[in-house]
């Protein structure tokens, strides 16, 4: 048993630690938040150059070879920073379900691609009426010829605005949520009969609803087996999750940071606002649940690789666990700033929106309580 | 970063499970897996075997009689034992009056008490708590004053448990009044057996059981060799105890112990004859509880880790106390819940170890309510849960 890094992971944390330090500052996000697309280019150049968009992929591939605490360590920087790019977009959800079902020749033409920062995906996946359950499609996909026809609606498609690809789920057999007959499409996000709604999310992100309207894709557009998407699927999402559970941890910790600096200066009846032991116990209270969120995201972070069920466990429960403690400091942060944590002005709402908000991405916190329920027989020891 | 057992580390669990299958006494195990009250005798019983075996002593050094293992293997060893339903080792011995013996007491006092602790010759008590002087240790009372080779004590300890069976106790107590109050208190060990003039008077709870007791000390003469350290430098004997191996603080073993069971009793009790386990708001409780012990589990790792390394668990060891408590306290809430209205019926004779007859109710039912009152008292001592926030918030947020 050993939590340190290894020297590589160190070099990764080092690497994200000094970008977000150095050029991602307050002013420097919000003004990426005002563009088009709410994100900087040029940063997503930068994420390019350091290698940072290779990370989970094979060294075959040009990629890290990273596993879940490699992501970890980069997600967890870009949570101290609050990073807007669409690296879990682009990188995790897609580039990683591209890497797990397609052929030779599909990963040559878009690994590459992604890890140079020329091509931004993202994954079309979930929709309005299965919520955060990613087997319920009612989008199909129909043979035609050779190909396919591509129908349906995907809601709040993450950074589905700027895509230049998406990688869309869509059902080739079965139906509500059917495990079986789910596949993977790649569709040109220009495609004809696609069309998209984009906006911006209320934690500094976009999204986008995508709706498909008889759109022709090729066979060359399947991603793996026909209809057998879903452990790959679930598989991704898994490593997914292990990164927002880890953006959450480095925002927390900030959110932390912040606080108690604020209490340590902000005076009122002439003292620090910190020596009074009510606001003395709400901050350690936030900083234990800060711990918590740190230790089972290690523990979804190394669980890659045990047996599928006791990995779901894991990862869900490290999932439930960052919505119920993010909320706790997200809250206290904002309370213990006073006044001043409800101004847009303040960094600390900004991690107190995303925190929050991160439940509502890829499951909340009553979802994956719900899969740990599911898996109430699986008996764990993490050792 | 590898969250598994090395080879060695599972084949050290390999070694504790074994020993635990084969010495552990089955009676005694029946008796903790079943929230059974223990006897003198059970623990004694228990801690000789321990002692046969060489691993009583977690935490001394190997020369004084010790297992000299690391906080890995201490780990690995009390989760063992704690899924195993070994009773738990009277700490007031072994793993509080011997470390500040070891550290700060002459080498008289090393030969004398060590091997008695080791063989259980003595049972020892804490007289720490006064009632003018509980979060506020150091306002203690009770009064020692030098008498040529004696020190004539007076005063009265309180909440001291399992006191009924002590034949030892040490004490705080004040030797100059007229110093600030923690420059002036020493550390006495004071025989029960022996020295005339202290009452111990049964405290009962409101689980109607009697763990807790009041001792007075009236005029007890004391011999001065058994002052441990200085005279007036008790407290540093106290502040050392503090920061003394506190790894295990968490409970995880009994956590996890406690949870299997109450997943095995949800399994078995009906509402509108379904099992219990698929109630949602049970279900929803318990992977919440299964959650938050995962967390904590992690949480005790990395500390446990972080020590392996050589670092001093030291105000990290707080947080851990507080998550720990309330997560145990929350899974008696939850046992309480189910057993439903088996909860109400209060029949302190089911609780005796040697109960044969027939209980009212499911027999896990008997101790679930007493149970969760009792185990209030798990966020009061050892430092209530807001004193662990107060050194938490000096001695890691510095505020």
């Amino acid at each position: 048993m050993d939590f340190k890094f290894s020297d590589e992971q160190r070099m990764l944390e080092e690497t994200v630690g000094r970008l977000v330090r150095d050029s991602y500052t307050f002013d420097a996000r919000n003004k990426a938040l005002e563009s088009e697309h709410g994100f900087s280019t040029d940063t997503w150049t930068q994420f390019a150059e350091l290698g940072l968009l290779g990370v989970p992929f094979s060294e075959e591939a040009g990629g890290f070879n990273g596993g879940g605490p490699e992501l970890m360590v980069v997600a967890e920087g870009f949570g101290r920073g609050l990073v807007v790019e669409p690296y879990l977009a682009t990188v995790v959800l897609s580039g990683v379900l591209i890497d797990k079902l397609g052929n030779d020749a599909q990963k040559e033409q878009y690994l590459p691609a992604i890890i140079g920062g020329e091509t931004r995906f993202a994954l079309a996946n979930y929709e309005t009426k299965g919520r955060y359950d990613h087997t319920f499609v009612e989008t199909s996909a129909k043979k035609d010829g050779d190909g396919y026809v591509i129908n349906g609606e995907k809601a709040v498609v993450l950074h589905g605005d700027s895509a230049d690809q998406l990688v869309v789920i869509a059902r080739t057999g079965g139906s509500g949520n059917d495990k079986d007959g789910l596949s993977a499409f790649i569709v040109d996000a220009g495609a004809d009969g696609v069309s998209r709604r984009g906006y911006p999310t209320i934690d500094g992100l976009h999204a986008a609803d995508i709706s498909f309207k008889d759109v022709k894709v090729g066979a060359d557009a399947l991603l793996g087996d026909e209809g057998k998407a879903l452990d790959a699927l679930e598989a991704t999402l898994d490593l997914a999750l292990i990164a927002l559970c880890a953006e959450a941890s480095g925002a927390m910790e900030v959110a932390c940071d912040q606080t108690l600096d604020y209490i340590k200066e902000r005076q009122q009846f002439g003292v620090p606002i910190g020596k009074f032991q009510a606001l003395q116990h709400r901050m350690v209270e936030m900083r234990m649940e800060l711990e918590k969120v740190r230790s089972i995201t290690m523990l979804a972070a190394c669980s890659l690789d045990v047996d599928p069920e006791l990995r779901k466990k894991r990862i869900s429960a490290a999932k439930a666990q960052v919505g119920k403690s993010g909320r706790k400091v997200a809250e206290e942060a904002i309370q213990l700033f006073g006044g001043m944590g409800m101004m847009e002005e303040t960094p600390v709402s900004h991690y107190a929106k995303r925190i929050v908000m991160i439940d509502h991405w890829l499951g909340d916190r009553e979802y994956h309580l719900g899969v740990l329920e599911d898996l109430i027989d699986v008996d764990d020891h993490a050792a | 970063m590898d969250i598994n057992y090395t080879a060695e580390e599972r084949a050290f669990r390999d070694e504790v499970r074994t020993f635990l299958n084969e010495k552990l006494p089955k009676d005694i195990a029946r008796k903790v897996k079943e929230h059974k009250r223990l006897g003198k005798e059970d623990t004694i019983r228990w801690q000789k075997i321990l002692n046969e075996q060489g691993w009583l002593a977690l935490h001394w050094p190997k020369e004084h009689g010790g297992t000299g293992w690391s906080p890995i293997q201490k780990h690995i060893f009390e989760e063992e034992c704690a899924e195993a339903g070994a009773p738990t080792v009277l700490p007031f011995g072994v793993n509080m009056v011997a470390p500040v013996i070891i550290k700060f007491g002459t080498q008289e006092q090393k030969d004398y008490y060590l091997p008695r602790i080791l063989r259980s010759d003595d049972w020892w008590c804490q007289g720490y708590s006064e009632p003018g002087a509980g979060s506020d240790l150091a306002g203690l009372k009770t009064r020692a004053v030098r008498e040529g080779d004696h020190y004539i004590v007076n005063g009265q300890k309180t909440w001291t448990t399992l006191g009924q069976h002590a034949n030892m106790i040490f004490c705080l107590v004040r030797t100059d009044p007229d110093a600030k109050k923690q420059e002036g208190i020493s550390f006495l060990l004071i025989d029960m057996e022996k020295s005339e003039g202290i009452t111990v008077r049964p405290l009962i709870t409101l689980d109607g059981e009697h763990e807790v007791n009041e001792v007075f000390f009236d005029n007890v003469k004391v011999p001065v060799e058994n002052l441990v350290g200085e005279e007036n430098k008790g407290w540093t004997c106290a502040k050392y105890l503090l920061t003394f191996e506190r790894t295990g603080i968490a409970g995880v073993g009994s956590s996890k112990a406690a949870l299997a069971h109450l997943k095995q009793v949800a399994r078995e009790q009906q509402v509108n004859g379904k099992p219990l386990i698929e109630e949602p708001h049970f279900r929803a409780r318990l992977a919440d509880v299964e959650m938050e012990l995962m967390s904590l589990e992690m949480t005790n790792l990395r500390t446990v880790a972080a020590a392996e390394a050589g670092g001093v668990p030291g105000a990290e060891s707080s947080f851990l106390k507080i998550m720990g408590t309330e997560l145990r306290q929350e899974i008696t809430d939850l046992f309480r819940r189910a057993a439903g209205p088996h909860a109400l019926p209060f029949l302190p004779e089911q609780l005796a170890g040697d109960f044969d007859g027939e209980t009212v109710g499911p027999e896990f039912a008997g101790s679930v309510a007493s149970r969760y009152f009792n185990f209030r008292k798990l966020s009061i001592f050892g430092g209530s849960n807001e004193i662990q926030k107060n050194i938490i918030s000096k001695m890691i947020l510095g505020l």
